[in-house]
């Protein structure tokens, strides 16, 4: 499976260290992906990343959202209008929108883990009468770090689900809330038996927001979160990606608390 | 596997020269010929084409941590056992091109590499079969099935060779696949002792491996042709004492993964991933950016892997197994316990070269029946030395 040209076709500043791609096939677009999947973008002599696709959009556009943080990011970071990158997938488990409906749903990200649970939104939000109460929690280290800004101020403002935001370090302008993600979970209401949770971010803040969300009598079955792991071919023979018996990058990333929780417990697995 | 070999063919004798002739036959049909041969202490697998390159008098002495050749009594030519070669160093390199990518201002062409090379393997052990049996699984059985493993794999020919004389190292009957070979082989000899230094009992296993055999001088097998190569599989089978005990392992296994045993291995193990570059189903692969001075072309390169390098698990922030005794417990709970869930299957065939090439000489098999005795420990006792 080799990388299918794609062009950059539009480039937004997130944070600091963080834009979102807007990629357009070159010639033959990869599968529709579902929202949860990612692909691997190839930064053409630099090399090759898993990133979660954070756009679905018409005309087979997809977007990526990708931070900073190594050889490959940056490259992609530097990615003007116009460059070429190399896309294989989509790879990996969706969150399964579809089967929350009729219920409530909780959408909850901690920092870039947004860029995954963007799509997750949009659906909900199109489809919003498929769905009861729909909260969308958003967490960052400060006011700054909050990727899709505008957007998340567009949905609150909209008043169609319900947002609520908080940062770790808030400065003088910041109106929300101030502490770490799961602490916003305590005033949300939930009726446990139909409420189905989506969590993306870093692996403490999933254990965490978890333990929460468990706590208010949500079943670990219906709690769904992103893992992120090493992965190099996205096909699930690299071995980089394994978390015991899960190959993430096949069995995930997408996974619920029920299969992924007794194993990022263990230590070092 | 199946415990015999299938019965539509009858077996038949070839001798040294018939040997020789089957090689020559491979290599007329455009087949690049690899078997067993002698080269820096040790029996490897590399293109020959006389029978002469064969390891013929060579047999070996193997033990935790422990590998001589050793010249033998007699002058059989698969008279060794495994060396730290095996297979997959063909059917999967250590270092392959896994794509290139002309980049140019209209934009890019990317391609997959297209020359596969046709094999002929000559010396194949029971174990080995297992052992791509099991990459088979891993690379092709699979919902994105490696297509350079798959040619590679379906145009090889496989001229097995039943073990005479394991090593000490050897347990592959507690796991089921060997020391006979059962299936999974072109044609399957068994090399008997004789005057001329020997002759062999040719088993059919294939209608490929039974065009081949119709080109050569054989001779139908008599019963003491017959009664002689069973005499080879039984003292073969006989000879086998090292055992890993299979029934229930993976259960134990994952309910033992904070057992002090890995803190006691953990402090002897040196990481320096010996054990996954000779096993033969170890499949882990780097997918690395080939550096290029040319801006124009780039290139993706898979190079072997090991679960035991700290970047194995690298993420921004760092590596997610940071300690050797987390390593050494990843290999080998993958190996006998979470390849059963992802391949269905062992990742272990007991070839038992881990044991022999790790340099501290760490042997799986004692390492499982330390966790198997002591079941559901999970520290040691205070003032216990660790």
């Amino acid at each position: 499976m080799v990388p299918v040209p794609y062009r950059v076709v539009g480039r937004a500043r997130e944070t600091a260290d963080t834009v979102t791609l807007s990629l357009e096939p070159v010639d033959q677009p990869i599968t529709t992906p579902a929202p949860g999947q990612f692909n691997m973008l190839y930064a053409f002599g630099v090399g090759e990343v898993p990133i979660s696709i954070s756009g679905i959009d018409a005309g087979h556009r997809v977007r990526h959202t990708v931070r900073a943080v190594g050889a490959v990011s940056q490259a992609l970071c530097a990615a003007e209008a116009g460059a070429m990158v190399g896309v294989r997938g989509p790879f990996g488990t969706d969150w399964g929108v579809d089967s929350a409906a009729g219920g409530d749903v909780i959408v909850i990200a901690g920092g870039i883990g947004l860029a995954p649970l963007r799509p997750v939104v949009h659906e909900l939000l199109h489809n919003r009468r498929q769905f009861r109460r729909v909260t969308v929690l958003v967490g960052a280290r400060s006011p700054e770090e909050i990727v899709f800004r505008g957007e998340v101020a567009s949905w609150q403002a909209s008043a169609r689900i319900t947002v609520r935001t908080t940062v770790d370090y808030a400065t003088a302008a910041w109106k929300g809330e101030v502490g770490v993600v799961p602490t916003l979970i305590e005033r949300v209401t939930i009726d446990p038996e139909v409420t189905t949770v989506m969590i993306c971010g870093p692996e403490v803040m999933l254990r965490f927001t978890a333990a929460e969300v468990l706590g208010r009598g949500v079943a670990a079955e219906r709690v769904r979160v992103s893992m992120e792991r090493n992965m190099q071919c996205g096909v699930g023979r690299c071995g980089h990606c394994q978390l015991g018996p899960v190959l993430v990058c096949l069995n995930g990333p997408v996974l619920p608390w029920s299969r992924v929780g007794p194993l990022v417990a263990r230590r070092e697995l | 596997m199946a415990p015999s070999a299938p019965t539509d063919y009858h077996p038949v004798v070839l001798d040294r020269p018939g040997l020789q002739a089957l090689i020559d036959v491979l290599v007329a049909d455009g087949r690049r010929v690899i078997g067993p041969t002698v080269r820096d202490g040790a029996v490897i697998y590399e293109e020959l084409t006389q029978i002469g390159e064969l390891p013929g008098g060579w047999g070996e002495d193997q033990g935790p941590g422990h590998y001589r050749l050793r010249r033998r009594d007699d002058d059989l030519l698969f008279g060794y056992a495994v060396g730290p070669d095996s297979w997959k160093r063909f059917l999967f390199p250590p270092v392959s091109t896994t794509w290139q990518a002309e980049v140019s201002r209209d934009g890019v062409e990317v391609a997959p590499p297209s020359e596969v090379p046709r094999y002929a393997f000559i010396g194949v052990r029971a174990c080995e079969l297992a052992a791509i049996a099991v990459q088979d699984r891993v690379f092709v059985q699979t919902s994105y099935p490696d297509r350079d493993y798959a040619a590679r794999r379906e145009q090889a020919l496989f001229v097995a060779v039943n073990c005479s004389s394991p090593a000490t190292t050897c347990f592959c009957p507690s796991m089921g696949s060997g020391p006979r070979v059962g299936s999974g082989h072109d044609l399957a000899l068994t090399e008997i002792p004789d005057a001329a230094g020997s002759r062999f009992l040719v088993e059919i296993g294939s209608e490929r491996g039974a065009a081949i055999a119709a080109r050569l001088a054989t001779r139908d097998a008599a019963p003491a042709d017959r009664e002689a190569a069973a005499a080879v599989w039984s003292g073969a089978a006989a000879a086998i004492s090292r055992a890993l005990p299979s029934d229930g392992l993976k259960n134990v296994l994952v309910h033992n993964l904070e057992h002090p045993r890995w803190d006691t291995v953990a402090a002897r193990c040196l990481a320096c991933a010996n054990c996954t570059m000779v096993c033969p189903t170890c499949f882990c692969a780097d997918f690395r950016e080939a550096g290029s001075l040319s801006p124009d072309h780039a290139e993706q390169h898979r190079t072997w892997a090991s679960c035991f390098a700290v970047d194995h698990t690298q993420l921004h922030g760092g590596s997610m197994r940071w300690t050797t005794r987390s390593r050494y417990r990843q290999w080998l709970t993958h190996k006998l316990a979470t390849w059963y869930d992802q391949f269905g299957t062992s990742g272990c065939v007991g070839c038992g070269r881990c044991i022999a090439w790790c340099p501290v000489g760490i042997d799986i098999t004692e390492e499982v029946s330390a966790i198997r005795a002591t079941d559901g420990l999970t520290r040691l006792p205070a003032g216990a030395a660790p």
